[in-house]
């Protein structure tokens, strides 16, 4: 007897959402980036629709990076002094469909930069390039209190991605989200019933749900992956099981998760046994990308250039456009 | 738990002044408010007093139809009515209901298959309702052997296994549980189960608390839809708190207005 698949038959969708606002659109974007509109679980082409190429998002910082890992280093140079110029080389030399400005230079701990000295590097970021732009607060809540608001004005008409609300502190940048026709992302620490809560939170606030991306706070290879890739998987199986307030678009924060572990940022010497540092990077960058595409993400924030590039052939494969 | 109201019913007595008035007033109404409440999918009954039932059957459809696309469950016994009221009503509606005797399931399976409609079918044939789950699932599993013979799909398929009044059948509550747990092993894809719930407390005291009580146990055993009072705040509460516990649906603190954003 020919074998038949199992088809499961979904009632409902994935809500898809455009980031990016076109001059027609009242933005000044050169392309715009549409994600989610799954109908299936991830690629299962014969049983629904993955109608939206998961994207790329590559990180910018408005300071350079401490304690970056020298592979990191070397492929970006210089250009980590001025975000405007690093996401430049992102989107041009690496081909990102986005840009993620992380203001970390916020950070009390770190420069404890203003909210206006943040705007502008969210205005230079936006007039270095033409792709959608996710602009991220430094994770401070009373910091991305005071500065996201402003950054969310500046960039107003841009249709940018805003994040993080969370279940304790959502108020603030959902107003702002609200205010100036952006997109907002949810998080939660891979916690499924605070995530669906965070959305409920934003939702009455008259957030409109298909204008959020949700973010389960993400682990590396190693280091909590397959907690971060179930929650995902149990995220999706409900959104196209019915439950509106989980049926966004997934973002996966995987480039600093993937450099955090000592596998992937020990140099040469303190691990020779290892192998060559870059490669070691770039392989657990690119696995733990791998992973939360097949879990269901539809935004992955990037580091390494050649990630990126293996990131996205893998993405070209499952979608079907191999070269 | 598919929620289908039972409240546009011509045995109400508003909707029955409504119909002989031809006002379509209290009907938007009783639609939107069974709509917020949770329902989805409305009931749309003439009731036994309806002199034409057939004409009443239109305009009750059209009337619902005014402000909702939401699936209608046609609620009659009578082929020409059903087919009428499935015809205004459009895919995806529900036959309420056909009982499980050959004859009307020649009549109801083609007409679900032709109007792309969901089946209701009764477990009561010509010899009556059975007296325990076995002759349920009998009569339940003639049902799908005779929707598969006819190409109705068993998920579109909702099995009732005929609740009884609490103060008239005290040992039917138990047979129909008893019965929900044996229809899911009838085919796979299993066919669907459905609850009058009502009935269960017809004519007793403290009915709100009984349906309630019910629900959840019937929910616990495996029910997949019902024909109830959506209006009722608190059965609907506990059909939500039951989901959840089923892990049928994502706990949120606020998962009350989850479900009723």
């Amino acid at each position: 007897m020919a074998f038949e698949i199992p088809v499961e038959k979904w009632t409902a969708a994935v809500s898809a959402l455009t980031i990016g606002a076109a001059e027609a659109d009242g933005g000044t974007r050169t392309s715009t980036v549409t994600v989610g509109g799954e109908t299936t679980l991830p690629f299962l082409g014969f049983e629904g629709d993955t109608p939206n190429r998961p994207a790329i998002a590559m990180e910018v910082l408005d300071v350079p990076p401490p304690n970056y890992p020298e592979p990191l280093s070397a492929a970006f140079g210089d250009a980590v002094n001025d975000p405007a110029v690093w996401a430049k080389r992102c989107v041009e030399e690496f081909g990102a469909d986005m840009v993620c400005l992380r203001l970390a230079g916020a950070h009390p701990d770190q420069e404890n930069k203003s909210a206006e000295d943040c705007a502008q590097a969210v205005k230079s970021v936006l007039g270095a390039v033409g792709v959608p732009l996710i602009i991220w607060g430094c994770g401070q809540p009373d910091k991305d209190n005071e500065i996201m608001p402003r950054c969310s004005e500046v960039a107003a008409g841009e249709n940018c991605l805003l994040g993080t609300a969370t279940e304790d502190n959502y108020k603030t940048i959902t107003a702002a989200c609200m205010a100036d026709g952006h997109k907002l992302i949810t998080e939660a620490p891979i916690d499924i019933n605070i995530q669906k809560q965070a959305n409920i939170l934003v939702s009455e606030m008259g957030l409109d749900l298909s204008r959020i991306v949700m973010f389960q706070a993400t682990g590396g290879l190693g280091y909590g992956m397959e907690y971060a890739y179930s929650i995902m998987e149990r995220t999706r199986l409900a959104a196209l099981g019915g439950d509106r307030m989980l049926a966004m678009p997934m973002l996966s924060v995987v480039g600093p998760e993937a450099w955090k572990a000592k596998e992937a940022r020990s140099p040469e010497e303190a691990a020779p046994e290892w192998g060559a540092a870059e490669e070691r990077g770039v392989s657990w960058e690119t696995t733990t990308a791998t992973c939360f595409l097949n879990g269901g993400t539809d935004i992955l924030v990037m580091w390494h250039p050649r990630a990126v590039a293996l990131l996205r052939k893998t993405i070209d494969s499952l979608m079907g456009e191999e070269a | 738990m598919y929620a289908i109201g039972e409240r546009i019913n011509g045995m109400f007595k508003a909707v029955r002044e409504a119909i002989q008035a031809q006002d379509p007033e209290p009907i938007h109404d009783l639609a939107k408010q069974q709509l917020a409440a949770g329902a989805n999918c409305l009931d749309v009954n003439v009731g036994p007093a309806a002199a034409d039932p057939l004409a009443a059957m239109e305009w009750l459809v059209k009337a619902v139809r005014e402000v909702t696309d939401a699936p209608l469950a046609i609620d009659t016994t009578k082929p020409d009515v059903m087919s009428k009221g499935l015809e205004l009503a459009g895919p995806g509606s529900v036959i309420n209901s056909t009982k499980g005797q050959q004859d009307q399931l020649d009549i109801f399976i083609p007409m679900a298959v032709e109007h792309n409609a969901s089946l209701i079918a009764l477990t009561i044939d010509e010899n009556g309702i059975p007296r325990d789950a076995n002759g349920r699932g009998e009569i339940a599993l003639r049902v799908v052997a005779a929707a598969m013979e006819k190409g109705l799909d068993p998920d579109r398929l909702m099995i009732d296994g005929v609740i009884l009044p609490v103060n008239v059948a005290q040992s039917t509550p138990n047979h129909v549980l008893e019965t929900i747990r044996n229809i899911k092993v009838l085919s796979d894809p299993p066919p669907k189960t459905v609850l009058g719930l009502s009935n269960v407390s017809q004519g007793t005291q403290l009915r709100e608390l009984l349906n309630r009580t019910y629900l959840v146990m019937a929910l616990a055993a495996g029910l997949d839809a019902a024909i109830l009072d959506v209006l009722d705040t608190e059965l609907m509460d506990a059909m939500i708190a039951s989901e959840v516990l089923l892990n049928k649906a994502v706990y949120a603190d606020d998962f009350l207005k989850a479900y009723r954003a």
